[in-house]
């Protein structure tokens, strides 16, 4: 088991190292110089040539590259072309708001989903099963901004019970958690739901109810350690879409994280800055699937112990 | 085991036609049929998404307004006889601008899954059947690219190409490839063990010819349904970053960058966002069930991808 | 015959779905003495397993028991809550099942899952519990038992796993064990040890067995009486031995050609044509008519009813003297 382990963090790193080298490609090579972009059309020859030098980017692509890879090991991102600060004391500052708003959402995501989930397939067919499935159903379709917004809207401006943006307190991360983790819960609740019904149909059931055990217990102790292992996969492949939602969450509600970061960067044609957040919410997404990856390991007796 | 199987099966018993499971082989338009009877809901969003095609060509046809001009005096008008949907802030019908968006966001749910799905699929079946060098190179590549959370990349892409639509067309298609790919791989993974490959195979059949002419055609009714499902992930793709200004920008119409501008107003006149944000709904939901209705009639087996 | 472990009186068990009403069990009675092995026989989907199901109350919807009573030392199990029937399932009865690969809950270990039949029952603790389990263990002769119970599913063969499964449902001495085809998914040599544990056991502790079957020789090899079931009723009941020296009914006859076919070597393999009938759409009287080398006219149209040949033996068929007369 350690060696697999070992080889999935190898493999990890080949494509952390592919990300970084994507990401390189896709913003140097842009055409048209980024000095005149930033600067305007004004500036004149002497200082485009004098930044240009400044900031290195008339050195060979290899020399630049080299620069950025080993100053991303290190946590050292270069600095923000437009804020002027180093990029990463201002991911520094944002990151912990992405992170308290992801795990929120998830947490939000998991609970509701897996709860729904379970008594969906419980009562199979009935009323609640409907509900909770077309209530899911609308959840995996809307839109991370149509869900913010309208919560924004109806809980914040509307009933004033939430701070409509800002996480001065506690408060201002329980909107866009909903609205980022809603479309989560939506997708696993599905997938608890089918998982937990094909695994009722298994042999072992039939084995536990023979035992004398109720209804309740054959689905905490049984079914359940069986049902959650494909979510516990499909909770790891969620760690993407959150961030990709977190960047329009945060952008709705004025939140400063990560995502609202990356989106400033675009507009201010901040290539640092966009580099910067971009490569360390990808190696955020990239380590979470990782740990996922050996917690499954660990988790499922048949691969722990080689079956 | 045959005899436990059966039993199940009498027990199971709203399955109990012993005589339909002894039955023929379906055709691809007999399981459109059976769909069609079966499943209403994949019928009604077919139907939806049909009407919203047709919106969509006949654009032009159904508004004598188009979506640029703009009746400066009649600005943020609520919905009347005039305009059935209202103008926005600049005075443009917002029921025409709805019209045109609708080409955008089907081209945009079409258009860029198509080449993807192409190219994904042509890149599983020669990475699951090659295998070797090449099937790792490409499998690291798809990882690198699975890798990102879809809206960082489809980010940065636009920020390499630039503004249009086009362009994002081409991110959306890079952004969603390597899903196909890893999935076609796996199907090919599969098909490639089977007698009937394997005889072509033997027989000295060349590679290319046995992707093209024995692996391909058993992948297409796993393609159909992926692409239908992946349709509205482009659409809210699109939507999303329309919404955060990197999109469709303005005059043109998009239903995300409606969405997007009519939240300064979304207090006032809060028609603005939420039409076209119940048109993306709608449209993405019709996807998602005819895409589920598609997948249990050709392939169930998907359903644990 | 007052002190039965196992008393059926004219079970019906359906499953009600949209196309009509499926009738699996269709009027089946048994009995089931003390200390003794019956044995229910017959092809897949003949209703011996909804039969034993019934019993433990595990028919899943949409079937359910219909009609009829079962009494375990009499007691009326029939419309008994699901609570009731959670006190008496692994501890008055039990079960084992066909599958041992897939019986058992993979993630859990095997001790365990043993222990867990004892907890439920039973106010000891923890470490009596596995202590139990130990001892089951060592019964039911899994070699290095302590090494055994923390062992997964995935790690024993299906021999040793269908020892555990014994073991879980012995661990608390019912009177009553149904056994579901409990060797069918098991090699030969294992098939004969288990049959043999299953024997020695029913020798100690005095409880009885209902072996389920659709192999004439395990049911030659174990079981006392003999019950014959065909598309959910019973067509042929005797003592074991009378079964096979005299069988009446034409499906059992059927049954013992194609396995004695085996044995005399070189021959074509009598099998009985046709298939087992739609449940849905049974005739109005003998169901095996369809199938039936011997049938005459009548037989299709009039049910024949149970009737005694000698002794305990009882056929249900027209032609071996089935009048009006019934049980």
């Amino acid at each position: 088991m350690v060696q697999s382990i070992f080889k999935r963090i190898l493999q990890t790193l080949i494509v952390l190292f592919g990300v970084a080298l994507l990401i390189f490609l896709l913003l140097r090579i842009v055409p048209g110089n980024a000095i005149v972009t930033m600067m305007g059309e004004h500036a004149d020859a002497d200082t485009i040539a004098r930044m240009t030098s400044e900031l290195g980017l008339d050195q060979p692509i290899y020399v630049q590259f080299w620069k950025y890879i080993s100053g991303a090991v290190r946590g050292d991102f270069g600095t923000s072309y437009a804020v002027g600060k180093s990029v990463s004391s201002l991911m520094a500052a944002a990151f912990p708001h992405t992170l308290i708003l992801a795990l929120a959402a998830a947490v939000f995501a998991w609970i509701l989903g897996i709860i729904c989930g379970v008594i969906a397939a419980v009562k199979k067919n009935g009323f609640l099963d409907h509900l909770f499935m077309g209530v899911s159903l609308i959840g995996v379709s809307l839109p991370v901004f149509m869900a913010a917004m309208v919560l924004q809207y109806l809980l914040a401006y509307k009933l004033h019970w939430f701070p409509i943006s800002g996480v001065d307190s506690w408060k201002g991360y329980v909107l866009p958690a909903i609205a980022l983790g809603w479309n989560s819960a939506g997708s696993i609740a599905r997938l608890t739901r089918s998982t937990l019904l094909e695994v009722l149909q298994e042999d072992y059931i039939d084995t536990a109810r023979a035992k004398g055990l109720r209804r309740f217990g054959v689905i905490t102790r049984h079914a359940l350690k069986n049902a959650m292992l494909p979510v516990i996969t499909m909770m790891a492949v969620q760690l993407s879409s959150l961030l990709s939602g977190a960047v329009i969450c945060e952008t709705v509600f004025s939140v400063n994280g990560l995502g609202r970061l990356a989106v400033q960067a675009i507009s201010g044609r901040d290539i640092p800055l966009l580099e910067g957040t971009v490569l360390f919410s990808t190696a955020l997404v990239i380590l979470g699937n990782l740990i996922a990856d050996c917690l499954y390991t660990v988790l499922d007796p048949r691969i722990r112990k080689g079956a | 085991m045959k005899f436990k199987n059966r039993e199940k099966e009498i027990s199971d018993a709203h399955e109990a036609r012993l005589e339909s499971e002894l039955g023929e082989v379906e055709t691809f338009g007999g399981s459109l049929r059976r769909m069609c009877r079966e499943n209403r809901l994949a019928l009604v969003s077919a139907i939806i998404i049909g009407l919203f095609i047709l919106a969509a060509v006949f654009a032009p046809l159904l508004t004598p307004y188009t979506y640029e001009e703009q009746d400066v005096l009649s600005r943020l008008a609520a919905p009347s006889w005039k305009h059935i949907f209202g103008t926005d802030e600049a005075g443009r019908d917002v029921f025409t601008r709805m019209l045109y968006g609708s080409r955008v966001s089907l081209m945009v749910g079409l258009v860029p899954t198509a080449v993807s799905m192409l190219f994904g699929a042509a890149l599983g079946i020669i990475a699951g059947y090659v295998g070797g060098r090449t099937d790792s190179v490409i499998m690291r590549v798809a990882d690198v690219m699975l890798a990102f959370p879809s809206m960082l990349l489809a980010m940065v892409i636009m920020y390499t190409l630039g503004e249009g639509i086009i362009n994002i067309f081409i991110a959306l298609a890079l952004v969603n490839w390597a899903s196909v790919a890893r999935i076609v791989r796996a199907e090919t993974l599969k098909l490639r063990e089977t007698e009937y490959v394997e005889s072509a195979r033997v027989s000295g059949v060349r590679r290319g010819r046995v992707m093209l002419r024995h692996i391909f055609p058993n992948c297409i009714p796993d393609i159909i349904v992926l692409f239908t499902l992946n349709i509205p992930s482009a659409i809210l793709s699109e939507s999303s970053l329309s919404f955060l200004g990197i999109g469709i920008r303005p005059p043109q119409a998009s239903w995300g960058l409606m969405v997007n501008v009519g939240r300064q107003y979304l207090y006032t006149q809060p028609w603005l966002s939420l039409i076209p944000g119940a048109a993306i709904m709608i449209i993405v939901l019709a996807f998602n069930f005819l895409g589920d209705g598609l997948r249990d009639v050709l392939d169930p087996h998907l359903k644990n991808q | 015959m007052e002190n039965e472990i196992l008393r059926i009186r004219d079970l019906h068990t359906s499953f009600f779905t949209r196309n009509g009403e499926v009738k699996a069990v269709n009027g089946v009675s048994l009995d089931v003495p003390p200390a003794s092995v019956v044995g229910i026989v017959g092809e897949s989907g003949c209703g011996k397993s909804m039969t034993a199901r019934s019993i433990m109350g595990l028919v899943k919807y949409p079937g359910r028991v219909a009609g009829g009573s079962i009494e375990l030392c009499s007691r009326e199990l029939v419309g008994l809550s699901d609570r009731e029937m959670c006190r008496l399932r692994g501890d008055e009865m039990s079960m084992i099942f066909q599958e041992p690969m897939t019986s058992l809950n993979p993630v859990v270990p095997v001790g365990k899952q043993v222990e867990e039949a004892v907890l439920l029952h039973r106010k000891v603790s923890r470490a009596e519990a596995r202590s139990e389990a130990l001892r089951m263990f060592e019964r039911v002769g899994i070699p290095e038992p302590e090494k055994r119970l923390r062992a997964y599913p995935h790690e024993l063969s299906g021999g040793l796993r269908q020892r555990v499964m014994i073991a879980m449902a012995m661990v608390c001495r019912p009177k009553l064990l149904i056994a579901d085809e409990p060797t069918t998914a098991l090699d030969v040599t294992v098939q004969a040890q288990i049959l043999k544990l299953m024997r020695e056991l029913r020798d100690e502790t005095g409880m009885s067995i209902i072996l389920i079957s659709h192999d004439l020789g395990v049911i030659a090899e174990l079981c006392d009486f003999v019950y014959v079931m065909y598309a959910g009723r019973i067509v042929e009941q005797a003592e074991v031995c009378e079964l096979f020296d005299n069988p009446m009914h034409p499906y059992t006859r059927g049954l013992l050609r194609s396995v004695s076919a085996l044995e005399r070597g070189g021959e074509r393999l009598d099998t009985i044509p046709g298939v087992v009938p739609n449940l849905l759409r049974l005739p109005a009287g003998c169901a095996f008519s369809l199938r039936c080398g011997e049938c005459k006219d009548d037989c299709a149209a009039r049910l024949p009813e149970l009737v005694s040949v000698g002794g305990t033996h009882l056929v249900r068929c027209h032609l071996a003297g089935g009048g009006s007369d019934g049980r």
